[in-house]
């Protein structure tokens, strides 16, 4: 049987040849099972050698059907599938949500559960950009930096844990605010965190940022320009390492970002190696709100006055948030029922994505590889 | 009987020198032995070292402290189903690993590991190593080719282009080192392995320091050179995990799998054994000048014992750190045991006429244990070369540098 993928449009790939050995051309099949692909991507490269004449991303191979099992379910009951996307980020999906849902429903959440989403969200951010590194480096051939980063992940992963029961599909917030109040020792813990990251923030670097080995494999490869990002929809720390400054965070505030001291970290050159950088100012930035969060963090209720049965009027509503792949959307059309009469989710991954055959035509083997680990994308969420 | 051993342990040359063939052969089983057990012991020492580095624990339930890992993994690969894919060249695939094995432990053939400890002193023996093993270059890309998938394919071309282009390199810093041996009186060089040594000693410097930096530059350039030939971090693309799944060998399965690995940890141990006969005096203890006579002569001859008996204090604190379970009292009685025969043979190795015989081996074998250690160290250092950069290191920047040191080191000699 013809594999279908063989016919896709821009690969001209056509009929097989008799065997791959007539031509120069090779065409490969990187996953959906290989180690460097994080999870079920499965990428057809066409090669000369070891030069990248083009890529054709398959995906769907973890494709769950959130948006759908979302017209099934009230609100209240859809809120623990959107962790399940972006599984390592799963804070911010339920962040995203519920505000989303809150927006159409026209409540806010009240100032001390916004503070506590920021600060769970940001630490879900490091988390997140943590794994990212780990797996990247990895990716590059260091192995040492992925134990490292998991070390240091687990302490955040024990907040949460301690926080609401979960490590990774955490469930933390609830439409209309949070259901549960900080533990006791919450803040103690929290500010122990935040002393004991930034050397280990340090060491990472001291691994990576000027081994000449890392600086090779990462300046130049995989440049996209700051033009490119936006006509392609590209958010996220890959379109600030490009030059554009534009954040959520700053740009359109939710939860409680705009009580916040921070910066924008960018890049200028599109590479790689910026984006590294990017992440990695990125993660001090977080500790800078962390920090200023759990400083400020006001007494109060922490859920709005929200009906039991939530049915919102009828409506659309669009509501995004950064999260720590990019732009995280949901578009919500209510029908005036408990469920949703639709939810599509705008993942930063699966946009992201789509810069990969940009990113590495004309590059080598590689060099996706390195591309795939900086896009950083979760197949979960890209699939959904 | 017992004379014959004896009339043989007082003979001053090598089993092949002289021609015994019940010798050589006793010293051929005895060295393939010992090769095959420092693989073992470096399969394992490197997963230990490895996990240690990356605040893991390693293996920890085969044995105490993982130390039957290596052979529950032989014997699992043993075990497993041999796999020819169907659209493979079958005698090239069957035949692949055999010639990568070959190469690698056939060059062990002229390693001195002592002035008499060798199973032969070939007069041209560099030559001889540096050509076998780079005969396995060859097992690489029949195994690339026969398994007839691109993956494989795309490793084994790597690798072709890696061990080739880094062979000019090393072959040329190599050559410095030769010339170093013909700076004597008469003006004649020698490819001899235990020639190259002895040269070392009449010199009275490790060629490592002669010409300070230029023998330590020709070295430099052979220790990275020797990492990309055993296709090892951060040179490992023909292996790339995170690009090309296993390489040359991702068609390989069970023991023909373990064949590439022997292969490719003996070699890492052959090329270690030429950087340390070339430049690091081989066989010498250390500083065999400037801590000479009689008294420092028998200081370092009680190294080897002390070794084994560190060895064995680390085995009983581990028994004493074990935990007071019964499950664990197995595993206890176990790691007691092994501390016991290490300290046994520590105690051997203090009594004068062992003492005399091995301690050669033993500054040969410390030496190369360093390169081994080395090896690991980058493994957790360092990320991975892309192709063209490896290309690049090789010819614009180690053959350029090896060239340079190579005329430098013709000068002095002509100077001095």
């Amino acid at each position: 049987m013809t594999d279908p993928t063989t016919y896709l449009s821009h690969l001209e790939l056509g009929q097989p040849d008799k065997t791959f050995l007539d031509s120069n051309e090779l065409i490969i099949n990187m996953g959906p099972q290989h180690p460097a692909t994080h999870g079920v991507l499965r990428v057809i490269l066409k090669l000369d050698g070891e030069k990248v004449l083009g890529t054709e991303c398959v995906i769907g191979y973890l494709h769950r059907g959130v948006e759908k099992i979302a017209e099934h379910r009230t609100y209240t009951m859809f809120n623990p599938y959107v962790d399940r996307m972006d599984y390592v980020a799963a804070v911010s999906n339920g962040l995203g949500y519920c505000e989303a849902v809150e927006k159409i429903l026209n409540v806010q959440a009240p100032p001390r559960a916004n503070y506590i989403r920021v600060i769970l969200a940001e630490l879900n951010r490091l988390a997140s950009h943590m794994l990212w590194l780990g797996t990247h480096a990895l990716d590059i051939g260091a192995m040492t930096p992925l134990f490292y980063t998991f070390r240091d992940r687990e302490e955040i992963l024990k907040i949460f844990e301690k926080y609401c029961g979960a490590r990774l599909t955490t469930h933390a917030f609830r439409i209309g605010g949070c259901q549960y109040e900080t533990y006791e020792g919450f803040e103690d813990d929290v500010k122990k965190f935040l002393d004991f990251v930034p050397p280990k923030i340090d060491e990472y670097e001291e691994l990576l940022t000027t081994n000449r080995i890392w600086v090779e494999r990462t300046k130049g490869v995989g440049y996209i320009s700051g033009e490119d990002c936006i006509a392609l929809g590209v958010t996220g720390p890959v379109l600030r390492a490009s030059g554009v400054k534009w954040d959520l965070r700053k740009a359109q505030p939710y939860a409680a970002y705009s009580d916040f001291d921070f910066e924008i970290p960018i890049g200028q050159n599109g590479d790689t190696y910026d984006r590294y950088i990017v992440r990695m100012q990125e993660m001090r930035q977080s500790l800078r709100i962390i920090r200023q969060a759990i400083d400020r963090i006001p007494e109060g209720p922490i859920m709005a006055k929200i009906p039991k049965v939530i049915k919102p009027p009828v409506g659309e509503i669009y509501h995004s948030i950064e999260a720590p792949k990019g732009e995280l959307g949901y578009f919500i059309v209510s029908d005036g029922s408990t469920q949703p009469y639709r939810i599509r989710v705008r993942p930063p991954s699966f946009v992201n994505l789509q810069a990969l055959d940009l990113m590495v035509r004309g590059q080598l083997v590689a060099d996706v590889i390195a591309v795939i680990g900086t896009l950083d994308i979760v197949l979960g969420e890209v699939d959904r | 009987m017992l004379d014959y051993i004896k009339s043989y342990l007082d003979m001053n040359a090598t089993p092949g020198q002289a021609g015994n063939v019940f010798w050589a052969t006793v010293y051929i089983f005895v060295v393939f032995g010992g090769v095959s057990v420092a693989v073992m012991a470096m399969n394992w020492l490197e997963r230990k070292a490895l996990a240690h580095f990356q605040i893991r624990l390693g293996p920890m339930r085969v044995g105490p402290h993982g130390l039957l890992q290596p052979i529950a993994d032989a014997l699992k690969l043993l075990t497993k189903e041999d796999i020819i894919p169907s659209e493979a060249d079958k005698f090239v695939f069957w035949i692949a690993p055999l010639i990568i094995l070959c190469a690698s432990f056939t060059v062990y053939i002229v390693i001195p590991f002592g002035p008499t400890h060798a199973i032969t002193d070939l007069n041209i023996g560099i030559l001889f190593m540096l050509g076998v093993s780079s005969l396995s270059v060859l097992g690489v890309v029949m195994a690339g080719w026969a398994s007839n998938s691109h993956y494989p394919l795309i490793g084994a071309l790597r690798s072709s282009a890696q061990m080739v282009s880094y062979e000019v390199a090393m072959g040329l810093a190599v050559v410095s080192a030769i010339l170093m041996t013909s700076l004597n009186k008469t003006g004649t060089g020698t490819l001899s392995m235990i020639g190259i040594v002895q040269a070392q000693q009449a010199q009275q410097t490790w060629f490592l320091f002669k010409f300070f930096p230029l023998g330590f530059i020709a070295f430099g350039v052979f220790a990275i050179a020797m990492v990309a030939e055993t296709n090892r971090a951060p040179f490992d693309l023909p292996e790339a995990e995170s690009e090309l799944t296993a390489g040359f060998h991702t068609e390989y399965s069970g023991l023909r799998w373990s064949l590439f690995m022997l292969g490719e940890y003996a070699a890492m141990i052959a090329v270690s054994s030429i950087a340390v006969t070339l430049w690091l005096g081989g066989w010498m203890r250390p500083f065999p000048n400037a801590l000479a006579g009689e008294t420092w002569d028998l200081v370092f001859s009680l190294f080897p014992g002390f070794t084994f008996l560190a060895l064995a204090v680390f085995c009983f604190i581990g028994v004493a750190r074990m935990p007071k379970h019964p499950y664990f009292r197995i595993q206890t009685i176990g790691l007691a045991g092994f501390g016991a025969v290490l300290a046994l043979i520590g105690l051997i190795l203090f009594a004068p006429p062992v003492r005399d015989r091995i301690f050669d081996i033993y500054w040969f074998c410390i030496k190369v244990a360093g390169f081994m250690y080395l090896y690991i160290w980058y493994r957790a250092t360092f990320p991975r070369y892309r192709f063209d950069q490896l290309m690049k290191v090789g010819w614009k920047v180690l053959l350029p540098i090896a060239v340079g040191v190579l005329i430098l080191t013709a000068v002095m000699g002509v100077i001095f």
